[in-house]
């Protein structure tokens, strides 16, 4: 904690009688001065250590580990290690040579052996589709063949004479790979090993991120749309009213995700309230119920509630600050209420709007629970494809590099939320 | 008062006004409305989930404690509670010291790279659930973590950290430091300093963030679908698996069971919040 201020035994500087000369006496100032400054910054940087190396830990390693995974390619060098030593001298153009056939019978009998060929032959399967039941079928006839390797494995199957399978694996022979990053932008390599688009079918990805962006755009706007106006009233009213109406927007934020959205659920599904009250009020039969779940619909509803009281606290606080004399001013200067809002109000509070729209923003492009549950086939979100690669297909390498796509858009919004609002000044509730 | 309008107002602002008022109205109703369907949903005596007739008539026969029942016999939710508990705790626990100590350290002006370290610190809260969810896994399950309740509380209490730093980073903010040095003038030593002077001062700005901890590990059902294993499972993932498999009334039960925790946690933040303005004197009380 605090150095006690030093205090000189031999008097102040300069005085008669002193033992030192002056020039020492400021120079051991200063380098007490320093001293107690260096242990300062020593306690407050030990007073952030246990934190910081529990989150080196259990978050900032396993986001290291997303990275990495991302742009890993350890099956292939590692589990086909004489095919790709061999492989390194073909040209690509026509077959390999038979030391190449030979290399890569070595390494399905040692990978066989292992049982890691599985590995390399998924991993092989994301490059050229079939490469899977390829290795499969050679796996469990490669004890029984004999050179010349060429022509063995071509009689097993006739997919090894073709030169695809050997591209792919002479171009994924390093120890990383750009293909998960590729396939993630719907991208990928033709036969001259240039980088093109995946024809129209297979193309999900970069709609996806279109579709996320587009939608959680929409919803932000939503926000605004519906906090604005709220959060100008709670600003404004006495602070005994306003702190009633608070709770309103208080108790959504600190109530469940999963009960807000269960209660969209219950809301919104054709046996549901919304649904009942339109039929009873005659406005639709009953045989026409509404879809209101499981589409688009359902996951911008769902979400601009819960995101609403994000939008509506920056807002408060800002609009909180803002003197009501201004917008008094403005009108007795002569401004219509329009003019008064628009060339006065508004202005001030231009911050708020942006801090509440970037953490919208941000919150929404990332969201995995709502739209899995709400969002049906078309109101799905990027998270849930990383979900599905996760958990699905088993794809980590790809749910990896659309994680890390996801995670560097959100990183930047950070950024440019920080400059905007500060984290010192991040309010909660 | 913003209610009220000048008696010179024109007919269209007045038309405007009343339209505004509507408007906030609507938007209120459209916060809590659905919280607060979900509440005689719940007490349905039927497997229904909306109004029956004989709940709109107030029939007390259309209302029922079955799902409430349904639930507390139920082994699998009285187990995902107990786990809820024990992982929420916990964490809370590990946050809230873990996250105080940091941020007494970032509050001194000495702290070097004050703004990177305090970013990295606040990360887990910024970066999206799912992304840390899936390196979490990756990462627990090379170091034998994942499917454990240690692998568990860790996750969790990696999330709950930013909110103990940003809320007690923002008590210590409008900390006057003459009272350390005046404690430290009248011959007290740091760690008595630290215990009479600082704690209870920033006491408000630490509790608030272990309540926004516990319910950041309370609610949570991203990290646990990943990082838990069926040993692990916690009553958001029940849920989850509820919604998803046979969405059964027993939900609303528990859902509406959540909402009285939520507002017993915002009840106490509240009177946190006017017990600090009134010791600072920004609020009249």
């Amino acid at each position: 904690m605090a150095e006690p201020i030093p205090v000189s035994a031999n008097g102040a500087p300069g005085t008669p009688g002193a033992t030192d000369t002056p020039d020492d006496d400021v120079s051991s100032l200063k380098a007490r001065l320093r001293r107690a400054e260096r242990r300062r910054r020593l306690t407050a940087m030990l007073l952030v250590a246990p934190l910081f190396a529990f989150l080196l830990v259990s978050f900032l390693i396993p986001m290291g580990d997303m990275l990495l995974r991302s742009v890993d390619n350890w099956q292939i060098p590692n589990v086909l290690p004489n095919t790709v030593e061999r492989i390194a001298a073909w040209d690509g153009e026509a077959l390999p040579e038979e030391a190449v056939y030979a290399a890569m019978a070595a390494d399905i009998r040692a990978g066989k052996e292992s049982g890691e060929i599985g590995k390399a032959a998924t991993r092989l399967n994301y490059e050229v589709s079939g490469a899977r039941s390829l290795f499969n079928k050679t796996r469990r006839r490669i004890e029984r063949i004999e050179p010349p390797y060429k022509a063995a494995l071509i009689d097993i199957d006739r997919r090894w004479g073709q030169p695809d399978i050997w591209q792919a694996i002479k171009r994924e022979s390093g120890p990383y790979t750009a293909s998960y990053y590729l396939a993630a932008a719907d991208l990928t390599y033709n036969a001259e090993g240039e980088v093109v688009a995946v024809p129209e079918y297979r193309q999900v990805y970069v709609e996806l991120f279109i579709r996320t962006i587009w939608m959680s755009l929409a919803i932000t706007g939503l926000t605004i749309l519906l906090g604005y106006p709220v959060a100008y009233l709670l600003a404004n009213l006495p602070l005994r009213y306003s702190n009633l109406l608070m709770i309103l927007v208080l108790l959504p934020f600190w109530t469940s995700l999963l009960v807000r959205t269960t209660t969209w659920i219950t809301i919104l599904q054709s046996q549901g309230v919304i649904n009942d009250i339109l039929v009873w009020l005659g406005l639709i039969a009953t045989d026409e119920r509404l879809q209101l779940i499981h589409n688009k619909i359902g996951t911008m509803v769902a979400m601009t509630h819960i995101l609403l009281p994000f939008m509506i606290l920056p807002l408060y606080s800002v609009m909180k600050t803002i003197p009501p004399s201004y917008m008094r001013a403005a009108r007795s200067l002569g401004a219509t209420p329009l003019t008064a809002f628009v060339k006065v109000y508004l202005p001030q509070t231009v911050s708020g709007v942006g801090a509440g729209s970037i953490l919208v923003f941000i919150l929404a492009i990332g969201y995995y629970i709502t739209p899995a549950l709400v969002g049906g086939e078309t109101g799905q979100f990027i998270s849930n494809f990383i979900a599905r690669h996760m958990l699905v297909s088993l794809n980590w390498g790809l749910a990896a590099a659309l994680g890390s796509m996801l995670l560097a858009g959100v990183l930047v919004l950070y950024l440019v939320y920080n400059k905007l609002v500060g984290i010192d000044n991040m309010k909660l509730g | 008062m913003i209610t009220k309008l000048p008696p010179y107002a024109s007919p269209l602002e007045r038309v405007w006004h009343s339209a505004y008022l509507l408007f906030c109205a609507a938007v209120f109703v459209f916060l809590i409305g659905p919280i607060l369907v979900i509440v005689p949903l719940s007490f349905n005596a039927e497997p229904y989930f909306t109004f029956t007739k004989e709940m709109i008539s107030f029939d007390p026969d259309g209302y029922s404690l079955r799902w409430y029942k349904d639930f507390l016999e139920n082994e699998l939710w009285l187990f995902s509670i107990k786990n809820s508990f024990i992982v929420a705790i916990v964490s809370t626990i590990l946050a809230t010291s873990l996250g105080t100590l940091a941020a007494l350290g970032l509050a001194s002006s000495y702290m070097p790279y004050r703004t990177l370290v305090m970013s990295l610190l606040i990360s887990p809260m910024i970066v999206p659930l799912i992304i840390s969810a899936a390196g979490m896994f990756f990462f627990y399950s090379s170091i034998d973590l994942a499917h454990t309740f240690p692998g568990v509380i860790l996750a969790h209490t990696a999330l709950g950290v930013p909110f103990v730093v940003i809320t007690v980073t923002a008590t210590l903010i409008g900390f006057d430091r003459n009272l350390i040095r005046a404690s430290q003038n009248l011959g007290a030593s740091p760690t008595t300093t630290f215990f009479k002077v600082i704690l209870p001062l920033v006491t408000p700005g630490v509790v608030s963030g272990a309540l926004f901890a516990f319910i950041t590990s309370f609610d949570e059902v991203v990290i646990v679908q990943f990082v838990a294993g069926p040993e692990q499972r916690t009553v958001p993932l029940q849920m989850w698996s509820g919604i998803r498999e046979q969405i059964s009334p027993t939900i609303l039960a528990v859902a509406t069971l959540l909402v009285c925790i939520s507002i017993a946690l915002l009840t106490v933040l509240e009177l946190l919040r006017r017990r600090t303005e009134r010791l600072r004197g920004l609020s009249p009380g």
